[in-house]
């Protein structure tokens, strides 16, 4: 195992060095170039700031000084904002995007593989219709049109909770996180029913009931870990998915996060600052890809003990 | 529904004494089409998304209004019999806006899908067919794209090139691909262990022939529902980008953008929001509810029984 | 007094194509110490008739119209999931057919083990581990200490069912259930098993309740057989009865096709034909290296310098246990397996190193029956396009003639006509080798390698499918490689056999030679094992 997981993160490094080099290329290769926007700079002006970011040496240099950067972990100054840096930008909207992020995680987890599991159990009945019928909602209701329908409702309509901010209002917290969460309970949902029904239509099923245990325990015990193994692979997935549903849910709330902050840079076209988070995006992406997959292989003793063969 | 070759294709003509009273026998397609027609919301999502089709290509000629005529003496008005789905600030009709963007939103579907698709089962087909080393190396390339945050990209691409329409179709054909790839491949992977397969070989029959009509019309079903759930997410995504300001550039305009509008203004005109909303929900729901019950149709554990 | 006695049980199915009798009307009763054995094909009931005393069939649809089961006293039939739970396992225990499936395997056989133990008897897991080390002992599973936290997959079929049979005996139970316990495993370890439960049986006490498809098996080791067909027993009585004075002509047809004795209108030994051998294979070697897939890297040697030959008109048996690499074997001769080294020549030419392209004549002239009917008919093809695919593409049949042929094919291998337009799945499994047999003779082969043709078949359905070989290899003048792990049918259908074992072939000779006096151990043992209706001890 331990093998196992050294050799998936040295494969990781291979891709984040193609995000890295593809970023760095597209961003270079911008038509007009990253100043080209700005009405009217004086050739003096523009000169003096392609030196102040490297801009007048050659392009294999830039790239190779960005790398050189990149390993001592700066991620670069901001195009837009001389003397903000990447690094204070993340340092700054992460808190935020990362408690939304990990509620949102652990709403759609834990909702999900329960409605997931009931609805399994009494297949094409009501317990299975109704929290199916409802994650089909959450799959057709974007972010996007929730976030705002919820706003509306309950914010504006119903005065319950308030509709933007932070932190800043008790409450504040709750629609994002539910509008966020929405779509991946849903996809969960829909995983983890499929799941356990495949795995409780299995014989080994049967052999627990013959051997007269109690139902709840031939669910939890020898039915779970096999029928959560694709939710589980989804988390890697999924993870990636609420990054970028955050840039919706932190623009529609007003939340100060990371994913804001990139949806704006982009719209200002503030180069480094897209291409330093982007760099911090895909690296973590990997990583939960990379997570998620180790936790996949370990929650299956036969692929577990194949890894071991593996490395001996 | 095999593929169907001159040589032999059943002809009537053909048919000799003592063998006009052959049975009609039911194919897997036909069993499938049966199980459908009994799925009332896959039928619903089937006649709604043929609906939302034929409004999109006859928009030109059935939109009430011209889709830029403004109104600023009417302003924002709610639905009224002028306009059945009211107008927005600067006076345009609000229905035939859904019209043109509903044009835009299920073309991103249907282009970026038919781009996935053509990538995907030829990507997929290649690498199951082979197997062995050539598979090995193509599945890791697809491995590794997996693995990029390819939204991310995306978003980058459009920042720099700016919203060219063209370049999102491939955009997000591209992004899709990967996971049509993986389940041809996988579907090719196990019908080529499937003993006809090896019978076809044992006849004799050449590669091409055996692609074309053991290994192609077995791996359509599995195709086909992945295609019809390949649409909503790709129009989500569109629509996702729009709203971010990302995706589709005005004058031209798709459900997303009309959304986004909708959100600034919604505490006055909430209806600018529901109707877009409602338009893309639909259509969302009823590919879902389609490509469900396409799933359960063609399941081959099902035809079994 | 029987332990349990079941009256008058009828379970329906209610489907949306109507009501099912699974069950109509049946009735028996075993006692301590006894087995009953209860035999019929798949599809008669006779699991669904075991399931429904302990609560075990789905419901909806089954119901259980009718009948009492009276166990220990108690009707099974009228208790509640509650009392039942208490019974499953505890008293009555259950061994399935295929022990891959049936073990969790995301579990420790271990702690599979010891739950009955837990939930029944409120052991602690200390005072269980203990039983369950010393009882898995008692089933032969070699170092149980350290096997106790191993998995499923790491144990071989054999050790697997071992570790069923544990399982099931861990809380002592009065009644066991084996659903057909050894079909899913080869021959020798097959013996191995149905004396371990013998065994077992005789000193706990045991009532057993056997179900299988195999009379042969039942006939050494029950005291009362049941035959069933469609939900009922037509036949019922003490073992001698059944198999001496069948009553019922199924029981008859299925006595019948039970393939015993020599192979029909043969001579003893094989005439020594004149005739030049059709197939000639010598020091080949089919090796497979270690992929992905499987565990290790190491190569596998499927086929290990095997020499033979078969001669024209001449039925080959080759006989061995799973992995024997029987089926390599026949994959090579075919070429869909790439060949290591050595030679396979066909009528003189060498056929290893050919082309794809190259090999197309020949093709035509070589063709193969496979074990799995359905898995070896293309779903959306039908009938026509099955057997007219052949004939069209070797040129055999222009597009006026195709017809008139395959009417021709579908009469020679016993299909109706008018199926001519439907698809595999609408037939029945017997059917289904037909057509693909119709398809293997369509290009007029002269050699047909089939592998395990009749093992995916009822008994009944898989001796008229053995007389429709004999008699396509007569009509046609056919030669055939016959790979199957039954000797019975090996016997039945072969003039010469073949024994192989760990890639390498050990022993060959005249059918009837081999069969009385086998020479390698390996053989003996193999033909020891198999179950014989004249080998039921009083």
């Amino acid at each position: 195992m331990g093998k196992f997981v050294l050799h998936r993160l040295l494969q990781a490094i291979p891709v984040l060095l193609v995000v890295i080099t593809a970023t760095f290329f597209l961003v270079r290769s911008a038509p007009g170039g990253p100043f080209s926007a700005e009405k009217a700079v004086p050739p003096a002006v523009l000169k003096a700031l392609e030196a102040r970011y490297q801009l007048d040496q050659p392009v294999l240099n830039q790239y190779f000084s960005y790398l050189g950067d990149l390993a001592a972990g700066d991620l670069g100054p901001s195009f837009r904002f001389p003397g903000r840096s990447v690094n204070e930008m993340i340092y700054a909207g992460l808190p935020a995007t990362a408690e939304l992020g990990l509620y949102a995680l652990l709403i759609s987890m834990l909702l999900g593989t329960t409605a997931g599991v009931i609805a399994a159990l009494k297949p094409n009945t009501a317990q299975d219709y109704i929290p199916m019928s409802t994650a089909m909602i959450g799959i057709c209701l974007p972010s996007f049109l929730l976030g705002p329908l919820m706003m509306l409702v309950f914010g504006i309509w119903l005065e319950w909770v308030p509709i933007s901010g932070w932190g800043n209002i008790p409450g504040d917290k709750i629609l994002p996180a539910l509008t966020l969460a929405s779509g991946y309970t849903a996809y969960v949902a829909r995983l983890s029913r499929g799941g356990m029904l495949e795995v409780m239509s299995q014989d080994y099923i049967r052999t627990a009931r013959a051997k007269g245990l109690p139902e709840w325990i031939v669910v939890i015990k020898h039915g779970l870990r096999g029928g959560l193994i694709p939710v589980v692979a989804f988390a890697g997935p999924a993870f990636a998915g609420l990054l970028s549903g955050s840039f919706v849910v932190e623009t529609i709330f007003q939340i100060p996060g990371l994913g804001r902050f990139y949806v704006q840079a982009a719209f200002n076209r503030d180069y480094t600052m897209i291409m330093g988070t982007t760099v911090f995006f895909a690296a973590l992406i990997i990583l939960f890809n990379l997570l998620s997959d180790i936790l996949a292989v370990w929650l299956n003793p036969k692929l577990r003990q194949q890894t071991n063969g593996d490395s001996g | 529904m095999v593929i169907p070759d001159e040589w032999l294709v059943m002809n009537d003509d053909l048919t000799l004494p003592g063998a006009t009273d052959t049975e009609r026998g039911s194919s897997l397609w036909r069993d499938a089409w049966h199980r459908l027609r009994k799925n009332k919301m896959a039928v619903g999502g089937l006649f709604i998304l043929i609906l939302m089709c034929v409004l999109a290509l006859l928009t030109p000629w059935i939109a009430p209004y011209s889709y830029e005529e403004q109104n600023l003496v009417l302003g924002a008005a709610g639905p009224s019999a002028q306009h059945w789905l009211g107008t927005d600030t600067l006076g345009r009709d609000l229905l035939t806006r859904l019209l043109y963007g509903g044009r835009i939103s299920l073309a991103v579907g249907f282009i970026a899908t038919s781009v996935a698709l053509t990538i995907g089962v030829l990507y997929g087909t290649f690498a199951g067919y082979f197997g062995g080393r050539v598979d090995a190396t193509m599945m890791r390339l697809v491995d590794i794209l997996y693995a990029l945050p390819f939204m991310i990209f995306i978003i980058l691409l459009m920042v720099i090139f700016g919203r060219n329409i063209l370049l999102l179709f491939l955009a997000i054909g591209a992004v899709e691909w990967l996971t049509m790839a993986r389940i041809v491949r996988g579907q090719v992977q196990s019908l080529r262990q499937q003993e006809f397969i090896e019978a076809a070989i044992s006849m004799g029959l050449s590669q091409w022939t055996i692609i074309r009509r053991h290994l192609i019309p077995n791996t359509l079903g599995p195709v086909i529902v992945y295609t019809t759930l390949t649409i909503p997410s790709v129009m989500l995504f569109e629509a996702f980008l729009s709203f971010l300001g990302l995706g589709i550039q005005p004058p031209q305009s798709s459900w997303g953008l009309l959304i986004s509008y909708g959100v600034e203004t919604m505490e006055e005109y909430p209806w600018l929001l529901i109707f877009p909303g409602l338009a893309l929900s639909t259509t969302l729901f009823a590919l879902n509810f389609l490509g469900d019950g396409l799933r359960d149709a063609l399941d081959p554990r099902a035809s079994k029984d | 007094m029987a332990l349990l006695e079941v009256d008058n049980l009828s379970i329906w199915f209610h489907t949306r194509n109507g009501v099912v009798k699974a069950i109509d009307s049946v009735s028996f009763s075993v006692a301590e110490g006894e087995t009953l054995a209860i035999v019929g094909e798949s599809g008669s009931g006779k699991s669904v008739c075991c399931y429904s005393l302990l609560g075990l069939i789905p419901s909806p649809p089954g119901n259980i119209e009718s009948g009492t089961a009276i166990f220990d006293g108690r009707d099974l039939l009228t208790l509640s999931e509650r009392e039942l739970r208490k019974v499953r396992g505890s008293k009555i225990a259950t061994i399935f057919q295929d022990p891959m499936t049936s073990l969790n395997p995301y579990l420790t056989i271990g702690e599979q083990l010891i739950e009955p133990l837990l939930y029944h008897r409120a052991m602690s897991r200390k005072d269980a581990r203990g039983r369950a080390i010393q009882l898995l002992d008692e089933v032969g599973i070699p170092g149980a200490k350290q096997r106790f936290d191993s998995y499923a997959h790491e144990f071989s079929g054999g050790m697997r069912q071992r570790v069923m049979i544990a399982m099931a005996l861990i809380a002592e139970p009065r009644l066991l259930i084996a659903d057909e316990p050894t079909t899913a495993l080869d021959v020798t370890i097959q013996a191995q098993t149905l004396q371990l439960i013998a065994d077992l049986q005789k000193q706990r006490n045991l009532a057993v309740i056997f179900i299988s498809h195999d009379l042969a098996v039942v006939a050494g080791i029950a005291d009362r057989v049941a035959v069933m067909k469609d939900g009922q027993f037509v036949e019922y009585g003490p073992t001698e009865a059944v198999f001496d004075r069948a009553q019922h002509p199924y029981t008859q047809s299925l006595l019948a096709a039970i393939p015993g004795g020599a192979k029909p209108g043969s001579p003893a030994t094989s005439s020594s034909s004149p005739d030049s051998p059709l197939i000639e294979i010598s020091h080949l070697k089919t090796w497979f290296n270690g992929t992905e897939e499987t565990t290790s890297n190491a190569t596998v040697k499927a086929v290990d310098d095997v020499s033979l030959s078969i001669t024209k008109n001449e039925i080959l048996g080759i006989v061995g246990e799973s992995g024997s690499g029987k089926s390599t074997l026949g994959r090579s001769i075919l070429q869909l397996v790439k060949t290591t080294s050595g030679s396979i020549k066909f009528d003189g030419e060498e056929l290893c190193g050919l082309t794809p392209h190259q090999l197309i004549p020949y093709r035509r002239r070589i063709q193969m029956i496979f074990q799995d009917p359905y898995a070896s008919l293309n779903p959306r093809m039908t009938v026509f396009d099955a057997l007219a695919e052949p004939l069209r593409y070797h040129g055999l049949a222009t597009r006026k003639t195709v017809l008139p042929q395959v009417l021709n094919l579908m009469d020679d291998v016993g299909l109706a006509a008018s199926a001519m337009r439907k698809y595999p799945h609408e037939f029945s499994g017997g059917q289904r080798q037909r057509i693909a047999i119709g398809r293997a003779i369509a290009t007029k082969p002269e050699f047909i390698v089939a592998d395990e043709p009749v093992s995916a078949l009822d008994v009944t359905i898989q001796a008229q499918i053995l007389e429709l070989i004999l008699r396509l290899v007569e009509k046609h003048n056919l030669t055939m490689l016959f790979i199957s792990h039954d000797l019975s049918v090996v016997r039945y259908i072969c003039d010469r056999v073949a024994v192989m074992h760990g890639g390498e072939l050990i022993e060959s000779g005249a059918t009837e030679t081999l069969w009385h006096h086998p020479q390698t151990p390996y053989a003996q043992s193999l033909l020891a094992a198999v179950p014989r209706l004249s080998s039921r001890s009083s």
